[in-house]
């Protein structure tokens, strides 16, 4: 331990005006003079290779304390003082004032460095020392203040925009200041969607814990029930800021950017597939009723087919949009006719994104009815806790160790 | 209007359309699953379209299509549909025309 102390004792934050250093130093000490130093002053540092770094403008000696780390491990006596580190520094700061690209020979020179009085040494240490932490909290407060800046600078944004779809106007004229305002709307939307997802995740988190809570206090089914209608609200709300974002731009919701991989993994339309969550949700709510076990598989069939059906419209959907693309000869100059065609398409994608929320709330509605208030409660925890896995498996992949490459 | 009201009470399980709409195709999927053969009415080549349309939206169907009628009755657009299956409402409506196989 003391050892590792020392290593961080001896910030080497050397700056090229202050010392000139040679490349390299050869530094011996031996395990044996240890306990010595304090009296004797006269030490033999074991082979190190330290080479400080040229660009050491920014006080980062970390690779320096390593490999001192590295080469005090040899000594038996862990307790060096700060003495021994203040002589190595001592012995460093001579060799810059008398030689220069001169390999030390420790044995000549040892009588001579200790007797310099090292009151010098330790105050410009320490000075270093302070001027690495001060520059430390300047860079701290300066990324703060780009935070800030950059929150600021959306806001700024979605207020120009709004004020601009206010007015009619756009700043300039012609075509292209249009297209801007357009395409500006859509990052105000969207840079808007993320901040409102960020607080419906905590909001969700909160709900999670008051579910967990509630289930395992006594608490009665009417204030039970309220905390599952509070759950399903909170599902629905995400439903509508989806159909905002959606006409903004509606590629944004069909490739989930908002989520993480594995979430997108598992998207169909743009969210969760009902049938696949039915699947996850239902043997985690026993018991079931015969009634209930029947009416859950009703559920889950007619989800299937509404999804089929679904599923199929939207291959009709890229078949259409890739023939229009296609239509005509190739090779030709213009094809604005083909790709206006395929625009309006488009349109279609908005319904079918809706239509697939849709189906989503109403699995969630439907499930509320089978279930008793319990239950209801219990899937929600489920649900959401499904939902957390899934990020965190996310997260888990995004930072597996890698081979290099 | 009138013809909208004629149209509906010929057959069962009425559905206006547009042959562009691949909503509209999903939802022909869906009956097709379900046993059903609705009768379809492309507005878009129709050439009473228009008026079609209009009175469509009068009787509420925002779309205006898919517009779904059963047995002269309005059920609605997609969303309407939709809910009614998942809420095992549509089945029994659909009975009486389903395919007998």
């Amino acid at each position: 331990m003391g050892l590792r102390a020392a290593g961080n004792l001896f910030q080497l934050p050397f700056k090229q005006k202050d010392f000139k250093l040679p490349n390299a130093y050869n530094i011996n000490l031996t395990c044996t003079k240890a306990t010595s130093i304090i009296s004797s002053r006269s030490m033999d540092f074991p082979s190190a290779q330290f080479v400080p770094s040229r660009t050491m403008g920014n006080y980062e000696p970390i690779h320096q304390i390593g490999m001192w780390g590295e080469n005090f491990k040899s000594i038996d006596n862990p307790d060096i003082s700060a003495s021994v580190i203040v002589d190595v520094a001592n012995k460093l700061e001579n060799e810059s004032e008398t030689t220069s690209h001169e390999m030390l020979a420790p044995s000549s020179k040892h009588d001579q460095e200790a007797s310099k009085p090292f009151d010098k040494i330790q105050r410009r240490l320490a000075q270093n020392r302070e001027a690495a932490r001060k520059s430390r909290l300047r860079k701290k407060a300066y990324v703060q203040q780009l935070e800030n800046s950059r929150l600021k600078l959306i806001q700024l944004e979605q207020e120009l925009e709004r004020a601009r779809q206010q007015q009619g106007l756009y700043v300039g004229g012609g075509l292209e200041a249009g297209h801007l305002g357009i395409s500006s709307a859509v990052n105000s939307g969207i840079a808007a969607f993320e901040m409102e997802y960020e607080r419906w995740m905590e909001e969700q988190n909160k709900h999670m814990c008051e579910l967990r809570s509630a289930l395992h206090a006594q608490i009665s089914d009417i204030e039970l029930h309220i905390l599952v209608e509070t759950g399903m609200s909170h599902y629905f709300e995400l439903f509508r800021l989806k159909s905002n974002v959606a006409n903004a731009d509606v590629f944004y919701v069909m490739s989930g950017t908002w989520k993480t991989s594995v979430e997108r993994f598992f998207s169909w339309i743009g969210g969760f597939r009902p049938s696949e969550l039915l699947k996850v949700l239902v043997p985690k709510i026993d018991p079931l009723t015969d009634q209930q076990i029947l009416e859950v598989c009703n559920l889950k069939q007619s989800c299937q087919q509404a999804e089929d059906a679904l599923s199929q419209g939207m291959e009709k959907l890229q078949e259409t949009v890739s023939a229009s693309l296609a239509s005509g000869q190739m090779g030709q100059v213009t094809y604005i006719p083909q790709v206006s065609m395929a625009m309006e398409k488009f349109e279609a994608l908005v319904r079918f994104v809706n239509q697939a929320d849709h189906l989503r709330q109403e699995t969630l509605q439907q499930m509320s009815y089978i279930l008793t208030t319990r239950q209801s409660a219990r899937a929600l925890l489920v649900l959401g806790e499904y939902i957390q896995r899934l990020q965190a498996l996310s997260t888990l992949w995004t930072n597996r160790p890698r081979e290099p490459a | 209007m009138d013809k909208v009201v004629r149209l509906v009470s010929e057959r069962g399980v009425v559905l206006f359309s547009k042959s562009t709409c691949c909503l509209c195709y999903a939802v022909k999927i869906l009956f097709q699953e379900l046993g059903v053969t609705p009768t379809v009415h492309e507005i878009d080549q129709d050439p009473e379209g228009r008026e079609l349309e209009r009175a469509l939206m009068r009787l509420g169907c925002k779309a205006p299509v898919p517009a779904v009628f059963i047995g002269g009755k309005l059920v609605g657009s997609t969303n309407e549909v939709m809910s009614l299956h998942l809420s095992g409402g549509l089945i029994p409506l659909l009975k009486p025309y389903q395919a007998l196989c």
